[in-house]
């Protein structure tokens, strides 16, 4: 037997001058399974709330409706006031008669019979709700990084600082990523290696930490607080707890004619190596394809050299299940290959470079040891030509939007040059210069009156070699006229792009990524580091192009998040979500396929024997985020939200 | 019947996006027509055709679903499935004979208070040029005439 309350509030004048409150009040009271029905002046107040409370203890309520402001303004509020009057939180609805009926309509006859019917109808809904309780999910609480870039290390040392354990997995040999190849980084020149390299060691120390390289995430199962994930380690046929990083085996092997990947082929290394030398772990890898016992079953060298007996030709790679209650993304990006580019001469003139090749080039621990060379005959450049924008900002052959670090990072390596090579002359064609950080408009102007770098707003048309020059034609459109430069070494800033890997490994995780491949986040404005499924957090590059500090400033807002998540042993939901009737379930995955979260699983439903009877849907109450799609698209109305049931909104809609 | 006819309009409308703009029409004060009757679901992905064919069946002379922007949906895609249901439904309504007019499919932000006004006015005066949506009483009037048989 239905005992609804009803609680008209006046709002001041909000509501009262525009709806004639007593008429509600009135036909409210007559309305069948309506206990009590009050009016009051604001029953948002201490006083008000007690009015309501005290009417569901003496009448024993069981619905109460209050006919006010919007019930995004005070469901809460009157949630709470239910719950302590000992009512169910989740047998209340807001009649919403201010916001969407005295503050818009000026009759007040036509606002008064809106308001009777919006409430009468709301009174019809609360009849039909259920008790809900808050689903209570337990949270595991340790964190997975994927990724061991500054990103990554940053989000790492924030949850270990806290206290939490953290596994941070990285696929090279080394953590670092790619701030380990930059020289000096804008806008303070800061050496790159030097602010990076005690952070990496510290992650490595850490105790709440374990670092895992060489390692890659191969599936992620389970939902928020409760992930289940399997990581392979490679073999690096080196025993990590034996080495000492002394350095014996790479000095003697053999094989000494592979392109440097970390070097970008600038320079070589031999089959066992580690990426570079400042490493960590500092344990160097044996490179299978190239190393020549691998190959034919000769040599041994490395074994016979190492003085502790580290070297494991025997290793095998290693999987292990751990599970996480959060996962931080943090997997970085790639550059794009600029040969698409014919016309700038990439791959074809070895003296045309990348802006990560010149990091590698002005770098102290580079193949060069600092000095501007060109790659052809390792004399110093005289001109260098710098072309931004090529292939960011581009929709025919590159990439649409701005790789956002390269005006920088452009300004820099000229700056750099200008330092390392007194006298030189740096060339820059530009198409705007987009300097929009903290010291970063300043950092620009310094290349250009301090270090006499010469910009010129312009794009190339075409990079080709002549008596023993590259020379770049181009345009200087703010002088209106042609122009062409005879550089010794070109210079490219190239597009920062995700990942090669980056859409396999979004489906394989099972967060959304954009047309690009970056991943995609819940909300650009206001929930840039969380991503549609809940528990998994994105920081750094691979959300989308950014510098050294947004990175790290993503990467402690992931952090943040993942300490929020950890902060109690349970994580409460609100229950409104849907529920599977597996009597009448047919198994047609309509509502799996329907739901954006991926939070529909199969059931297998057995008979006492273990015997499969059929298959039905089952939500996932700690995924489910109450959209309703789901229960649209059920054929045999087998599914139904909790909130929003199909009882309750068939009787809104009757009661109109 | 000399009073004028004044048009129920009955609006299915998700939380986030629609309800939330009308609020702001509230809360701007803004003055639209007092015809409409809003009821809130948390997505339009929660909106059945057959709330639709209730609301008319229970005297309703106009619905109105309105959502959140496409790419903007608080849930991801609930939107984009209204979207598509909405077309096949719509097929249906001229097949059955119901005026594809008297049902409006909408986006309207959070932000779009105006325009959530604006359109609840447009659908109003619409719906008063159309008349009393009376194909249900008909039906129902044929039903019993017959089965008296």
């Amino acid at each position: 037997m239905a005992k609804i309350g009803v609680f008209v509030c006046h709002c001041g004048e909000n509501i009262a001058s525009k709806v004639d409150t007593g008429i509600l009040v009135k036909s409210l009271s007559d309305h069948p399974g309506v206990e009590i029905c009050q009016e009051y002046k604001y029953f948002c107040s201490d006083p008000g709330q007690e009015t309501v409370k005290r009417a569901i203890r003496e009448h024993n309520l069981t619905g109460v409706v209050v006919a006010a402001c919007s019930p995004r303004m005070h469901e809460t509020t009157f949630r709470k006031a239910c719950a302590e009057a000992g009512l169910n939180p989740y047998m209340l609805e807001l009649a919403n008669i201010r916001e969407q009926c005295s503050w818009v309509h000026s009759e007040k006859d036509q606002a008064t019979s809106k308001a009777i019917e919006i409430t009468r109808s709301l009174v019809e809904k609360v009849k039909r709700n259920n008790e809900l309780k808050p689903i209570s999910v337990p949270v595991t609480r340790r964190a997975l990084v994927i990724g061991g870039g500054i990103a990554g290390i940053q989000a790492a040392l924030d949850i270990a600082g806290a206290g939490r354990e953290v596994v941070l997995v990285e696929r090279e040999p080394s953590i670092g990523g790619h701030m380990s190849q930059l020289s000096e980084t804008f806008p303070t020149l800061d050496c790159s290696q030097c602010i990076l390299t005690p952070r990496m060691v510290e992650a490595i120390q850490h105790p709440k930490i374990t670092v895992m390289t060489y390692s890659e995430v191969e599936e992620v199962d389970g939902y928020i607080g409760n992930f289940t994930v399997k990581i392979r380690t490679k073999a690096r046929y080196v025993d990590m707890s034996k080495c000492t990083g002394c350095g014996d085996c790479i000095q003697k092997c053999p094989v000494k004619k592979i392109s440097n990947e970390f070097e970008l082929g600038l320079s070589n290394r031999t089959a066992i190596y580690t990426p570079f030398a400042q490493a960590v772990p500092n344990v160097p890898v044996i490179d299978k394809s190239r190393c020549t016992y691998f190959k034919n079953g000769k040599c041994k060298i490395c074994e016979k050299s190492c003085q502790i007996d580290a070297i494991d030709f025997e290793q095998q790679e290693s999987v292990e299940t751990i599970e996480f209650g959060a996962i931080v993304v943090a997997t970085g990006f790639q550059i794009q290959d600029t040969s698409v580019y014919g016309e700038y001469g990439y791959g074809k003139y070895k003296d045309v470079i990348t802006g990560l090749h010149f990091e590698r080039l002005a770098s102290a621990s580079g193949p060069t040891a600092g000095k501007i060379q060109r790659p052809s005959d390792g004399k110093e450049p005289e001109t260098v030509v710098f072309i931004q924008c090529a292939g960011s900002r581009d929709p025919s052959k590159g990439v649409k939007y701005c790789s956002k670090i390269c005006c920088m990072y452009t300004a820099k390596h000229a700056m750099l040059y200008a330092h390392k090579h007194h006298g030189s002359n740096s060339k820059i064609f530009y198409m705007d210069i987009r300097a929009a950080g903290k010291g970063y408009d300043e950092f620009t102007r310094r290349a250009i009156e301090e270090d006499e770098a010469d910009y010129l707003r312009g794009r190339v048309s075409k990079v080709f070699e002549e008596n023993g020059k590259l020379i770049v034609r181009g345009v200087d459109t703010l002088l209106g006229k042609p122009v062409e430069v005879a550089a010794d070494m070109v210079v490219l800033a190239t597009a920062m792009t995700p990942q090669p890997d980056a859409k396999q490994f979004a489906k394989r995780i099972g967060i959304g990524y954009d047309e690009y491949g970056f991943f995609n986040e819940a909300h650009l404005k206001l929930r840039p580091v969380e991503t549609a499924k809940a528990g998994i957090y994105l920081c750094g590059a691979c959300q989308s192009p950014k510098d050294i500090p947004d990175s790290v400033s993503q990467a402690s807002a992931a952090a943040a998040k993942v300490l929020g998540l950890f902060s109690r042993e349970q994580l409460e939901r609100e229950p409104v979500v849907a529920a599977v009737g597996e009597a009448t379930c047919a198994g047609c995955w309509g509502c799996v396929y329907a739901c954006p979260y991926n939070a529909i699983e199969q059931k297998d439903i057995r008979d006492r024997n273990g015997n499969l009877v059929k298959q039905v849907a089952s939500v996932n109450p700690g995924l489910c985020q109450g959209c309703g799609t789901c229960v649209t698209f059920c054929r045999s109305n087998s599914i139904d939200l909790a909130g929003f049931t199909e009882k309750q909104i068939f009787a809104e809609v009757m009661a109109l | 019947m000399s009073e004028p006819f004044e048009p129920k309009i009955v609006a299915f409308v998700c939380t986030y996006c629609t309800y939330a703009g009308a609020d702001l029409a509230g809360t701007s004060r803004l003055k639209y027509a007092p015809n409409v009757r809003i009821v809130r679901l948390p997505c339009t992905g929660r909106i059945s055709p057959m709330f639709i064919l209730k609301a008319l069946q229970k005297g309703a002379d106009s619905v109105l679903v309105s959502g959140c922007h496409p790419g903007d949906c608080h849930f991801t895609a609930g939107n984009y499935h209204a979207r598509r249901r909405w077309t096949v439904f719509r097929a249906l309504l001229s097949f059955t004979g119901i005026p594809e007019e008297r049902i409006r499919f909408s986006w309207v932000s959070a932000a779009e208070g105006a325009k959530f006004a604006e359109m609840i006015n447009e659908i109003t005066e619409q719906t008063r040029k159309l008349g009393p949506f009376t194909q249900y009483q008909e039906l129902q009037k044929v039903i019993e005439t017959q089965s008296s048989y």
